[in-house]
């Protein structure tokens, strides 16, 4: 005769009966947890099932990221389990939305591998996206403890040094990406890297797809790009770049690529955020190593950061990629044609600039960061941005941060030499009229039509773009306050 | 040529009253402020010659236009540059940096090109200035 499943068990414990309990009270829950320094702290949206409690979604996808099945083991009862046990300590209804919740979870560090990206987000961003019990899921914020953080190197270079390295103080970079992205032959596009970089840029930048393709392989890229940054590094006197995109197939073709980057001498190379956090933390590593600044472009991001229920905020990915080592990523222009609220891209910009974050919910930063001295992430803003929004750039985004006009710089009807020009004097006159105090803002249109004065491109510029701009309302928008972009 | 370094090159040399302002701007940061000059610019060049100490909890942005004019009657043909640095922490760094005077003639930099296996080239800037000695260059 069989017996029962409770006269059948041997651990004479509720918790650790056979059987399907809820998460809540499998100990994933815990209203009163003290947050330890150590911890790591993650927000997460979530929408649960219709009937199912916040509450228990929330121990759900704390358990569901952590130590969970779905189902008891007493497997658990061999370890300290309590302790590897996310613990959600904390549901707020989101404000002004109906069934979206924000979650507080709390990890342990020793949940975690040190130094490795790939293992952080196995866990936090790994199977628990696919739970059923919850309708959608969006990882908002988390806050790294500065004893993890000081098992990542952090960026190569930093924004310090490479200021320093490229002898520009006190304005914000500027760049260009070359256009066409795909089809140019290497001779021709080095031709596009030489007028740029002659005209008044600073850097010349490889778009993201073009990697080494049948119409330019990516040896002729390199070396007449290169021949293009030195021949206008020549002719003013300023150090000069052009990112030189390294990504490929394999990791062992990208160490080729980025090798031959530093033996043609450039000073910065490039890889795509799609290669993946373990090739992006090996590349910084490299970079660090070898002197070289690494741009990240964030190519794939939008795929899983823009929709506002599900997947997880590009603050995240800043976060990571702050702590896997690149020294560049775009993160927004706030009046150009991407994807781009105001006080969200504050917010991408603060979390990779600063030394200290507060809490600042407009923003969307959930938690205070300390950021355990890790050097600083330049921002860089790109994608439809022109001269005559320079007063806007400058206000919204400051100095630190490169300003990358592709089709505002190649796009100008005088060829891509006068369109550097042009934005170079926008930006140069705007600089000087912010710091002497002029509200320029308000000044912006009149400064750079005084400036287009002793400058022609400029003038042709203002007159050539003057009725475009992009105002869409942002997807990815505050909840704590809606703000309209502005873009007059 | 006209050799681009500093954030303001584009524009037109800045007047005195424009620098005035620019060292106002330093002054109401809490920047301290140095003036620098050369004969060699160079980008690689990290070291101009220091004009004096750098000004530090500089109050009044006379005193830095005083080192400027100082600076400019001894080197009237040298580059001359003004540097403001931030020492707080996590910057601890030059913030910002602009041409204030330059020689009459700027005669630029030669590309030099060596070739090397595989198509690579080996590239320097030389400046023509430098051909002479220091002092005796522009």
């Amino acid at each position: 005769m069989s017996q029962s499943v409770e006269s059948r068990t041997r651990i004479k414990s509720e918790r650790y009966e056979s059987g399907v309990i809820p998460y809540a009270k499998m100990g994933y829950w815990d209203a009163d947890y003290v947050i330890k320094e150590t911890d790591i702290l993650a927000l997460f949206r979530i929408t649960p099932q219709p009937g199912v409690d916040p509450i228990e979604a929330s121990a759900a996808i704390a358990g569901e990221s952590s130590t969970a099945t779905w189902t008891v083991v007493w497997t658990d009862l061999l370890t300290a389990c309590d302790l590897y046990r996310a613990k959600a300590y904390r549901v707020d209804p989101v404000p002004n939305v109906a069934d979206q919740y924000f979650a507080y979870i709390a990890y342990d560090i020793d949940l975690f591998e040190e130094g490795s990206i790939a293992n952080l987000t196995a866990s936090i961003i790994g199977n628990v996206f696919g739970f059923k019990a919850v309708k959608a899921l969006r990882l908002e914020d988390m806050r790294m403890p500065v004893a993890y953080l000081k098992t990542f190197q952090g960026p190569a270079t930093g924004l310090i040094v490479e200021r320093e390295r490229m002898d520009k103080f006190g304005r914000p970079f500027l760049g260009a990406t070359v256009k066409p992205k795909l089809g140019l032959s290497g001779k021709n596009y080095g031709r596009v890297v030489y007028e740029g970089l002659k005209g008044g840029l600073d850097f010349l930048k490889d778009d993201e797809n073009i990697n080494s393709q049948p119409f330019m392989r990516w040896r002729e890229r390199f070396l007449y790009s290169m021949e293009g940054v030195n021949k206008a590094s020549a002719s003013a006197g300023e150090i000069k770049g052009h990112y030189l995109n390294v990504t490929a197939a394999t990791m062992e073709d990208m160490y080729e690529r980025a090798e031959f980057s530093k033996e043609v001498g450039s000073i910065i190379c490039m890889i795509d955020l799609v290669i993946g956090y373990t090739a992006i933390q090996s590349m910084a590593i490299w970079a660090r190593k070898h002197d070289m600044i690494l741009h990240l472009h964030r190519a794939g991001n939008s795929t899983y950061s823009r929709q506002k229920n599900h997947g997880m905020n590009f603050r995240v990915i800043c976060k990571w990629m702050r702590m896997a080592g690149v020294d560049h990523i775009h993160a927004g222009t706030v009046v150009g044609k991407l994807e781009g609220d105001p006080l969200m891209i504050k917010g991408f910009y603060n979390t990779l600039l600063e030394s200290d974050t507060d809490i600042n919910l407009p923003q969307g930063l959930f938690f205070a960061q300390n950021w355990a001295s890790l050097r600083k992430v330049v921002p860089v803003a790109s994608g439809g941005i022109h001269a005559g929004q320079m007063h806007q750039l400058l206000d919204y985004l400051g100095d630190d941060v490169v300003l990358q006009f592709g089709g505002g710089t190649i796009g100008h009807p005088d060829g891509i030499q006068a369109g550097a020009t042009a934005n170079r004097v926008a930006l140069e006159s705007m600089v000087m009229a912010r710091n002497e105090g002029r509200n320029y803002v308000a000044e912006g249109p009149q400064i750079l039509r005084d400036a287009a004065k002793t400058c022609g491109p400029l003038q042709t510029a203002l007159d050539l773009w003057k009725d475009i701009s992009f105002n869409y309302t942002s997807t990815d928008t505050a909840d704590f306050v809606e703000t309209p972009t502005a873009n007059i | 040529m006209r050799l681009t370094q500093g954030a303001f090159s584009f524009l037109p040399d800045l007047t005195d009253e424009q620098i005035n302002k620019q060292l106002a701007y330093i002054v109401s940061k809490g920047l301290s402020a140095n003036v620098e000059y050369t004969d060699d610019p160079h980008p690689r060049n990290s070291y101009w010659e220091l004009w004096g100490l750098p000004l530090f909890d500089v109050k009044d942005a006379s005193a830095v236009m005083y080192e400027i004019s100082s600076c400019r009657k001894a080197k009237p043909n040298y580059y001359v540059k003004v540097n403001a640095f931030d020492n707080t922490r996590g910057i601890e760094s030059c913030v910002m940096s602009f041409i204030v005077n330059r020689p009459a003639n700027e005669p630029g930099f030669l590309l030099q090109r060596q070739d090397f296996e595989g198509r690579t080239m080996k590239y320097s800037l030389h400046s023509y200035a430098t051909e002479k000695p220091e002092g005796a260059r522009y």
